[in-house]
């Protein structure tokens, strides 16, 4: 057994600052601001990147302009169950054909050029999911080294499928992929590999990472109206680690003037630790599911950089989860009925899409924005194999019988597909617990009000009134 | 087994001892070692399961306990999986109606 260590976790955490900041070309400090706030769009402006920078970027990197689908069919499945006169037109954004197969290349797009603007010699990326090859390729493209930091195996050495085909894909393109057993310690493994290269860290929650998306955003608009002649009433995003939601947001409503319903999509986890070597392979996804989703809302700076460009309760409008089985009972519904596979995690916001066009007017829009890529490992076969492999019980019935981990309840009909909204001033209380010893100032309150998307402070005094009187009783 | 220098291997060590990890983490993580599985080219001649040294694709020279010389991927679609069927057949038979004639 190997027992000598590369790195201390002490002497990480007393250099992190200041790895962080070598890494990332970024001196957060200067956007702090009195309290407990700091200026978001400050940041944003200074990636030196134009709205129209980052399009041209994009498209000479093979990214972006993806097309986007009416989904003819999954519409008149869904009018099925829906009252008269209701049954939005659902649209799909086919963003497995960007280079690498998913919409995370806008975002190492931007990272990579950056990082080679900068003159760093090559990139590391933390991630297990589809944004590793999406670095890894563009690192390729533009002459890069490139190191992706996976968790990928038990203790057991048993790996996710899907987080296999993630490393073959970065390894086609070149990258070196160092592959970890469970653990949040991951974060200092990659902390350590960005000190002894001196790599750029193209982080998924740094400025450049959410302006890529920015594009995307845009496109939906524009192709949605270029298609229909209307406006999206509603785009739906899978959501992780918040930045998806963020950059489309952001690309709606700035870039292309437009305001939706920006609704989020997690696969419900709940009750599986993400941090357990007993739980990893118990679960049948590897992203876009609540096991990231509500700690990146609640603190979005709990990420790899100092002040995360993802911010999720800043754009979030309504947020659904939806158990594992209703997401295999879409995907496989995509491929029989539209003859679109694509890779399940990606189809999530469908899911949710094909229950909320049924409360939306026919005329409506209602946009799933992204799909990914599908095939070995990273698909619902193989992912259903595992899950019982693992244990896990493959059943047909009510999908809000679903535990986590136990079970996987696939719908017998499209009608049961279940989908359950979640308060966002619980989650907004659950951020404002950090603060609940101390007490919040005028300032404080008006950088909540942006940071929650609300307009009305007394809301918010009201929600940390309680978060304080909860605290108290315990 | 010996392996000849300059085979494409792959190698696993441990990063972090159970005794050096993070407090505050689930016991199952906690009792386990933090492992690391790297790939590249083998540097010298090398015995199977002993320690040994690679150059990986980026030109990092790592050390670590060699597991497998010519390593490839395994990954499929796994086994017949007979619940996608029965999806597919309540979805057609839903969508476009029965059609046993």
């Amino acid at each position: 057994m190997t027992t000598m260590s590369d790195f201390s976790l002490k002497d990480l955490d007393s250099r992190k600052k200041e790895i962080i900041l070598n890494s990332v070309g970024i001196d957060y400090d200067q956007y702090e601001r009195e309290g407990i706030g700091f200026s978001y769009e400050e940041m944003m402006e200074d990636t030196g990147f134009s709205f129209e920078d980052v399009q041209r970027i994009q498209h000479e990197s093979m990214i972006g302009n993806t097309p986007l689908f009416e989904l003819k069919n999954i519409t008149a499945y869904a009018r099925k169950f829906a009252p008269e006169g209701y049954g939005a037109r659902i649209f799909i954004k086919d963003e497995a054909s960007n280079l690498s197969g998913s919409f995370k290349a806008r975002r190492a797009a931007v990272s990579v050029y950056k990082a080679k603007q900068l003159g760093f010699k090559g990139v590391i990326a933390a991630t297990s999911g589809n944004y590793g090859a999406a670095v890894a390729a563009l690192a390729a493209k533009n002459g890069l080294k490139c190191i992706i930091v996976q968790e990928c195996f038990d203790s057991k050495n048993k790996a996710q499928p899907e987080i296999i085909e993630k490393a073959r894909a970065c390894e086609a393109y070149g990258a070196e992929v160092v592959q970890l057993s469970v653990g949040p310690e991951l974060f200092y493994a990659f902390l350590h590999l960005l000190d002894v290269t001196g790599y750029f860290n193209a982080s998924l929650y740094s400025p450049y990472g959410i302006q890529g998306i920015e594009t995307l955003g845009y496109e939906i608009v524009t192709q949605t109206y270029n298609q229909t002649g209307r406006y999206p009433s509603a785009v739906i995003c899978t959501n992780a680690g918040g930045g998806n939601l963020t950059g489309t947001a952001r690309g709606i409503e700035l870039r292309a003037n437009h305001r939706c319903r920006n609704i989020a999509a997690s696969v419900n986890l709940q009750g599986l630790h993400m941090a357990s070597d007993d739980d990893f392979n118990r679960k049948s996804f590897t992203t876009g599911h609540t096991g990231f989703g509500m700690p990146f809302a609640i603190n979005p700076d709990r990420s790899d950089v100092p002040r995360s460009a993802a911010r999720p309760l800043k754009y979030i409008d309504e947020y659904y989860t939806v158990n594992q089985g209703s997401v295999f009972f879409i995907t496989e519904a995509l491929a029989t009925l539209e003859g679109l596979e694509r890779g399940p995690a990606g189809n999530t916001s469908l899911a949710v899409a094909f229950k909320l066009a049924q409360t939306m007017e026919k005329d409506k829009v209602i946009v799933v924005q992204e799909t990914e890529y599908t095939g070995a490992g990273k698909h619902h076969q193989p992912q259903l194999s595992f899950a019982k492999q693992n244990g896990v019980d493959i059943v047909f019935g009510d999908p809000q019988t679903e535990i986590p981990g136990k079970n996987i309840v696939v719908p017998n009909s499209a009608d049961d597909i279940h989908i359950e909204k979640i308060s966002l001033d619980k989650l907004r209380k659950s951020y404002l617990k950090r603060y609940a010893s101390q007490s919040l100032t005028e300032y404080d309150y008006t950088y909540l009000k942006e940071e929650f998307r609300m307009d009305n402070v007394k809301r918010i005094e009201e929600l940390f009134e309680e978060v304080k009187n909860e605290r108290a009783k315990r | 087994m010996l392996v000849a220098k300059g085979k494409y291997v792959r190698i696993r060590k441990h990063l972090l001892l159970p005794e050096e990890r993070l407090e505050n983490i689930p016991d199952c993580t906690r009792k386990v070692p933090l492992k690391a599985w790297i790939r590249g080219v083998l540097l010298e001649e090398s015995e199977l399961y002993e320690e040994t040294k690679i150059v990986t694709a980026t030109g990092r020279v790592v050390e670590g306990t060699l597991k497998e010389v010519s390593p490839t991927y395994k990954h499929n679609f796994g086994e017949f999986v007979p619940e996608i069927l029965q999806m597919k057949k309540s979805i057609q038979k839903e969508f476009w109606g029965d059609d046993d004639e």
